[in-house]
């Protein structure tokens, strides 16, 4: 059987969630591997969220905002790249590659681009393989 | 282990209630709700119950001013350290800093398959692939991130031991892909991860055959000195840098930095705050104190409570940091500022950190009352060395 990453999707409720929903709405095909949560902002995903997914077995981690000057909060989403800066930095050290955490804008307006931003990145970490940190057999949806 | 061994084990039923240990707590002064010798007597007349879900179980900074004066030599920490284990057990933790990052990262450390890019940060320093002497660098390249914004660079701590360790003419040895030493772990309760990344340690060292291990953060001496031997084989020993640089003074031709800039050696005056690990952990108070005093050019003088009565900075293991952390740091902060000295020597990382944030947290507040330069003893070393290169 051909490797199916897990990837955790945490979308920002305001841009992004409505924009995966866009995409459903409009009945486009994307893949399968993205479990999405929802927060109120990007700005709100501690970078413990982001371990705890990597923790826990992710292959991959998305994190989708609105687009910078978009925020809803007004500078939500400034706080999630200088957390995000921080946290590959950290992440590139304990050799997490830098394809499995991914940090991408979202509009509410752009479902063809959310399918498109899942898309590239699902097949990002296919081509990486499974991860390195990964637990055995502990089912993300569970 | 349930409460009764480790009742036995820290010999608690000893405890006379005499609440010496209460009255020294550094927490117990700013939380009135946090108080060792309750926690004792509850452990030895309740349930395991009571103790277990105690949200304060979690507040004890495992200092050792407690056990250090207690007559009947009641081991508090280790206690705490037991007792914590059994809670963690039954899923009780405390409130993490750092909303858990540093804690998680310590787990994934110990985690079989991972291949870390830790040594990125060597240049200028030598090293070796085969050496009998290790250097342990610890946490420092995962902290570096996490606290630039507050300006600490534990980093540059490590890149100087190594140098320092140059000049002894040592080229030390690396472990590219080193665990975390677990102490974060241990003292919060999760001994089994803990094991997890004593096995790897230990198994990477016995592999590169060194033969002492150099620390410059006392939690990891700690930790390799008294925790390692109850769990795995270590056949080297361990050494804190402060140790081995004050047995070779001679070799460190130290000089003053005045001097070197051309202006008129003015002394200077420092202050030394001792890492609780360090400190009444392991008793090494003086090695530190040898070596500040060596460098010619500034004095030492000390706080109004020094060596083993000297106070914690405030916080241990990433958890339970709270207003009253930020209290003993800023009272700590006023005595080193009483002394009139302008810098703050200290020799753990974690120590730096905590005192750097009140400075940054409270310093609109307070104002000079707390500003302070705050520097690791490696950094004043090698800061003295440099002029002969």
């Amino acid at each position: 059987m051909s490797f199916e990453p897990k990837i955790v999707g945490f979308l920002c409720n305001w841009c992004s969630y409505a924009g995966a929903d866009l995409a459903g709405i409009s009945r486009l095909k994307c893949a399968p591997n993205v479990h999405i949560i929802r927060m109120m902002c990007s700005g709100g995903i501690s970078p413990f969220f982001i371990l705890k997914a990597l923790e826990a077995g992710a292959d991959g981690v998305l994190i989708c905002g609105c687009n910078l000057g978009d925020c809803h909060y007004r500078e939500g989403n400034y706080k999630t790249i200088r957390r995000m800066t921080l946290l590959k930095k950290v992440l590139g050290q304990l050799g997490i590659e830098q394809e499995r955490v991914q940090l991408h804008w979202v509009c509410a307006s752009c479902g063809d681009e959310f399918v498109d931003v899942v898309n590239r990145m699902t097949a990002d970490i296919k081509e990486l393989g499974p991860s390195r940190l990964g637990v055995k057999s502990r089912d993300l949806t569970r | 282990m349930n409460l009764e061994d480790i009742i036995n084990k820290t010999k608690t039923y000893y405890c006379l209630e005499c609440g010496k240990c209460t009255a020294v707590c550094p927490v117990s002064r700013h939380n009135s709700n946090f108080s060792p010798r309750l926690m004792l007597e509850r452990a030895l007349m309740d349930s395991e119950g009571e103790l277990i879900h105690d949200r304060e179980l979690f507040s004890c900074l495992t200092c050792y001013a407690c056990s250090h004066l207690c007559p009947s030599e009641v081991d508090y920490p280790v206690f705490t350290q037991k007792v914590r284990s059994l809670a963690s057990s039954q899923g009780e933790h405390g409130d993490c800093a750092h909303s858990g990052t540093l804690l998680s990262l310590m787990r994934l450390m110990s985690r079989p398959n991972i291949k870390q890019r830790r040594l990125d940060w060597l240049d200028g320093c030598h090293t070796s692939e085969k050496s009998e002497i290790l250097y342990f660098v610890g946490c420092a390249p995962y902290f570096e991130p996490i606290f630039e914004d507050i300006e600490v660079s534990p980093v540059n701590v490590a890149r100087n031991s190594i140098r320092i360790l140059n000049a002894l003419g040592i080229e030390p040895m690396l472990l590219p892909n080193e665990r975390c030493c677990g102490h974060d772990l241990l003292w919060t309760g999760d001994v089994e991860t803990f094991k997890k990344l004593a096995q790897f340690n230990a198994e990477m060292i016995k592999e590169s055959g060194a033969k002492k291990i150099v620390f410059s953060c006392p939690e990891g001496y700690r930790t390799f000195k008294i925790d390692y031997p109850q769990y795995v084989k270590l056949d080297c020993e361990p050494v804190h840098i402060t140790e081995l640089l004050a047995q070779n003074l001679s070799k460190l031709s130290l000089r003053p930095r005045a001097k070197r800039e051309g202006s008129n050696p003015e002394v200077k005056k420092v202050t030394y705050q001792d890492p609780c690990r360090l400190g009444r952990h392991l008793g090494i108070y003086e090695p530190p104190r040898e070596l500040i005093k060596a460098i010619p050019g500034i004095k030492l003088v000390e706080m109004e409570h020094s060596g083993d009565e000297s106070i914690c900075c405030g916080t241990s293991v990433w958890t339970n940091c709270s207003s009253c952390s930020k209290e003993i740091r800023i009272e700590r902060l006023s005595e080193a500022k009483a002394t009139g000295a302008e810098l703050m020597i200290t020799a753990c990382p974690k120590c730096q950190i905590h005192f750097k944030c009140a400075m940054v947290d409270k310093g609109a507040e307070k104002g000079a009352d707390v500003k302070m330069e705050v520097m690791d003893l490696v950094n004043l070393v090698a800061n003295a060395m440099e002029t002969q290169e």
